[in-house]
């Protein structure tokens, strides 16, 4: 599988797309970090653009690399090659890449300004949310045939996980408001990797007094051990099990 | 080796392949005409494996294709449009599929006589159609596999190249091979072909060697025989007409 997908690497490494996208990261959290005084609030911005930006490149450019490659896709197929590894391939060398404008955009930076617990907490985010919405965008790409369908399904979840599941959970959150819904809102946070990742970092961050009752029983679950593991957890089931439904339709496709 | 059995393909509510089943074996070369949209290469892609039958089954050298992708290693495949990863270098390409397979390039005759060597290092993206088309060629017949499946070979060629590859096919054809091939050029199979599949709205209409279908209409020529073969039939007989002029064209330009 590594023999594919080093090619399937060296052809996205030269995209200029992907250079461009590390440029830009590099020189946000370059920008941040040497004009906010105050460090923390100079992670607080890098978060906010994490948290946004690299959900939309991830999903937009992944589901362009497939359509792109399409014909290479076939062509791998009349080889003596299974439509497992030729899919693996593909992901592994797409996220690679992405992966690798992360670590160089943000990464190296956060590294040489701040080292610190939420510094890390910011790398493991930003990660996990490339590998989820990576592993999303494949199988919104594989499910549908048209390239402006496959890219507008892709929009549309960007959209659905970055503003309009927000608005939802403060609908809900008010029409219940007389109710306890601590738990409730764990759980909550729980169906959307992006919310994961940001209270994830928040209470690295020391605000959650802020929050009051509930950023206080968030403290106290994703502050231990256990909270650790769970948001590891769900942030693999949102990589894995896209990827595995993805799989699954490409075995059966025609092409 | 290659068996199809009663094979049925439908595209939502098209039916693309009704009831096709055929034999093929070692020695022969199966030209594989019909009009656009009749189901040649959604024929081809069932062999291949990128389309999988709704009932049927199609078996290369006793191998399922829809089991293991092994079978693939008999197989060299040059698809009507070939494209390939933008940023790879040609060189890459070569050195990619010999990795894929394991095994080094065994037959490299069209890679020198189409020179493909010489732009080892320009990237595909900068490649025109034609030599792409070189490259997919040269691709199908590295490995010198047993099976050559060849998809409107000669499409998009210039006169030299394309005489390359027909003389290529012609030598491999002497090696026992099982070619086909599909091309609305029926000038160009007439040298190369033993057999004639003729498909018409995923029906297959017939499947005849070159010599009885010559005896049966009395013509010689490839294109009047078809022709002839398929007058009868109102549906076909328009595509046949068109094909026809054009050949005529190409005998006797103005």
């Amino acid at each position: 599988m590594l023999k594919l997908s080093r090619y399937v690497l060296y052809d996205i490494l030269r995209n200029k797309i992907i250079i461009a996208y590390t440029l830009f990261l590099l020189l946000v959290s370059l920008s941040m970090f040497r004009m906010e005084e105050n460090g923390s609030k100079a992670m607080l911005s890098l978060l906010n653009i994490v948290l946004i930006v690299l959900p939309l490149v991830s999903l937009v450019f992944t589901t362009i690399h497939y359509y792109n490659s399409y014909e290479f896709i076939e062509l791998m197929l009349s080889q003596p090659l299974s439509r497992t590894r030729i899919l693996l391939s593909e992901y592994a060398g797409v996220c690679v890449s992405l992966l690798s404008s992360f670590w160089i955009g943000v990464g190296v930076p956060v590294i040489l300004y701040a080292p610190d617990a939420t510094g890390f907490a910011l790398l493991f985010t930003g990660t996990s949310l490339t590998v989820v919405f990576t592993s999303i965008a494949f199988l919104a790409a594989v499910r549908s045939r048209d390239k402006a369908r496959g890219i507008g399904f892709a929009l549309l979840l960007w959209f659905y996980f970055a503003l309009i599941y927000d608005g939802l959970v403060l609908l809900t959150l008010f029409a219940f408001s007389d109710y306890p819904m601590e738990k409730f809102t764990l759980l909550l946070s729980a169906l959307n990797p992006i919310d994961l990742g940001r209270i994830y970092i928040m209470l690295k961050m020391d605000i959650s007094a802020l929050m009051g009752y509930t950023g206080a029983l968030y403290k106290d679950f994703f502050g231990s051990g256990s909270g650790v593991l769970f948001t590891a957890g769900i942030m693999a089931l949102w990589g894995i099990v896209p990827l595995w439904l993805a799989l699954r339709s490409f075995k059966r496709k025609d092409m | 080796m290659i068996h199809i059995e009663a094979v049925y393909k439908k595209f939502r509510r098209l039916q693309v392949l009704e009831n096709i089943s055929a034999r093929f074996t070692a020695g022969q070369v199966i030209a594989l005409i019909g009009p656009n949209g009749s189901g040649k290469t959604t024929l081809i892609k069932s062999i291949l494996g990128m389309v999988r039958p709704d009932k049927g089954t199609i078996r290369v050298k006793d191998h399922l294709v829809t089991g293991n992708p092994d079978y693939r290693q008999f197989i060299g495949y040059m698809p009507q449009i070939g494209r390939y990863p933008d940023n790879m270098k040609v060189g890459q390409l070569f050195e990619m599929m010999k990795k894929i397979r394991g095994i080094e390039s065994v037959d490299i005759d069209l890679l020198t006589r189409f020179e493909i060597e010489k732009i080892y290092e320009k990237p595909m993206r900068t490649l025109s159609g034609g030599t792409r088309q070189k490259v997919s060629a040269a691709l199908a017949f590295l490995f010198d596999p047993p099976i050559l499946i060849l998809d409107e070979p000669t499409a998009g060629l210039d006169p030299l190249s394309s005489e390359i590859l027909k003389e290529k096919i012609i030598q491999e054809k002497k090696k026992n091979k099982l070619i086909l091939i599909t091309s609305h050029v029926l000038s160009d199979l007439e040298e190369l072909t033993s057999h004639i599949m003729y498909l018409q709205e995923g029906k297959l209409q017939f499947i005849k060697d070159l010599e009885t279908l010559q005896e049966e209409t009395g013509e010689i020529k490839l294109s009047k025989a078809i022709a002839k073969l398929m007058r009868g039939q109102e549906t076909s007989s328009a595509w046949i007409d068109q094909l026809f002029a054009v050949e005529q064209n190409k005998e006797n330009p103005q």
